[in-house]
């Protein structure tokens, strides 16, 4: 199973959500991203998409310099 | 130096040009030396192709001849590249002949996939090309009525796009006396209207006002011809009679057969524009070609072109860079047919778009003459 990291700090737009729903596409089931951003509300509009799509959180972290640290699994 | 330009472009053309501006001493003299390799000889104002769509320009009013866009002393081919050799620092073209080089700048922009979308490309209309845009005109001028929905593919170029075309449609189906008739439906891949939270703040409020009914969290998955639907990875379902896409991009296909970058967006130092990676010291990366979380638009592409030429031409007179990308994008909005709002963001600054207006609008107007100026490096 392959990981890769998607940096979207200062991601504006197309923002992180887009940047993570765009590089999902690309992945193969049981796959992990891990989408580094610096919105806030990454945290809470990720989670969304990927349980209305039916993928996984894996885990949600933010570090010292106030970067979420977001990890999602391709489950379909 | 000989610095070799793959892509003639907004990024390749501006950087070319702003380049030769700043070291034509140099070029003169035979220390530096500036080729341009393209597949094709002409020069496209893509975001005209909205107007196309809309019946208010015709495709020939966006093209010119790429030649005549540069510089003197830039040497141009219409030769594509078919093989990146970075570690020996040459391409080698269609054509067989090899250009050799000190420093390679690649901006070779990105396509429309419709066809990665089942049923997608069969069953809509998008105006990323010149014959989808006439088509679109042809079938939103046939239209006598329905609902016209507006479906988005991730990633897409012009991030305004998916707005335009909704308030341009809107206006045009008023014009023709059918929004009575008409519903308008607009879907987008995340739990807002824009991916720009400020932008989402004004745009939904005007599709409120005029009627326009959306739905968010909603990526297409695929498209059903036969019964007319939209159905989306969200598991919903979307009914249409005029279907208008924003289709998923991917860069260029050399790209990804030479292993530059995963879809064809090569690795990409968000400030230097830098390749990543053990090649990437004399390979800078501009445009749509990038994988930089940032707007895929001719102004980024601009923006980046412009700092990029800056540095280049100090490598060459004193041997260091002097700028640094900041993330820098500027996008007109167009908000129906006659009026216009812009958002202008960084890095590190979001975008604070103002209401919409007839001057903005007419300034947009002006700006799609003026860009030809762009393109030479003078504006």
């Amino acid at each position: 199973m392959a990981e890769r990291t998607v940096d979207a700090r200062g991601s504006f737009c197309p923002g992180p959500l887009m940047e993570l729903i765009a590089n999902m596409k690309s992945m193969q089931v049981g796959d992990t991203l891990e989408l580094l951003s610096t919105d806030a509300g990454s945290a809470k509009d990720v989670p969304e998409w990927v349980h209305k799509v039916g993928h996984e959180m894996v885990d949600t972290n933010q570090d010292s310099e106030g970067t979420f640290h977001i990890r999602v699994r391709k489950a379909k | 130096m000989r610095i070799l330009v793959v892509g003639g472009g907004m990024g390749g053309t501006i950087f070319a040009n702003h380049l030769a501006r700043r070291i034509h001493h140099e070029m003169k003299t035979g220390k530096a030396r500036i080729t341009m390799l393209s597949a094709s000889h002409e020069h496209v104002y893509q975001p005209g192709w909205l107007y196309v769509a809309m019946g208010r320009a015709t495709p020939d009013e966006l093209v010119r001849e790429q030649q005549s866009l540069l510089e003197p002393g830039i040497e141009f081919h219409v030769d594509p590249v078919e093989e990146f050799h970075l570690a020996h620092n040459h391409v080698k073209c269609k054509s067989g002949k090899v250009h050799e080089y000190d420093l390679i700048v690649i901006s070779t922009g990105s396509r429309p996939m419709p066809e990665n979308i089942p049923g997608l490309k069969e069953n809509s209309v998008n105006c990323y090309t010149a014959e989808n845009a006439v088509e679109y005109y042809k079938q939103l001028s046939e239209f006598k009525g329905g609902r016209i929905v507006v479906t988005v593919g991730l990633p897409h170029k012009c991030p305004m796009i998916p707005l335009e075309v909704t308030f341009a449609m809107y206006d045009f189906i008023k014009d023709r006396g059918l929004l009575d008739k008409t519903e308008f439906y607009y879907t987008y891949p995340i739990g807002r209207v824009h991916s720009l939270e400020n932008v989402a703040k004004w745009a939904a409020p005007e599709f409120d006002a005029k009627g326009i009914k959306y739905e968010t969290l909603f990526n297409m998955k695929e498209v059903d011809g036969k019964n007319a639907k939209v159905i989306s990875e969200e598991g919903s379902e979307v009914a249409y009679d005029l279907l208008v896409a924003v289709p998923p991009h991917k860069g260029q296909e050399v790209i990804e057969k030479n292993g530059l970058g995963e879809n064809g967006w090569i690795p990409t130092n968000r400030h230097s524009l830098h390749m990543e990676g053990e090649h990437g010291k004399n390979v800078i990366v501009l445009g749509d070609t990038t994988n930089l979380p940032i707007s895929k638009a001719g102004s980024t592409a601009h923006f980046e072109a412009e700092t990029a030429a800056e540095n280049v031409a100090a490598v060459v007179k004193m041997g260091r860079p002097v700028k640094s990308y900041d993330g820098k994008v500027f996008c007109f909005i167009e908000a129906g047919k006659d009026r216009a709002t812009y958002a202008m963001f960084n890095y590190q600054n979001p975008p604070q778009p103002k209401a919409p207006t007839g001057a903005v609008h007419a300034f947009k107007m002006a700006y799609n003459k003026l860009y030809w100026a762009t393109a030479r490096g003078l504006l």
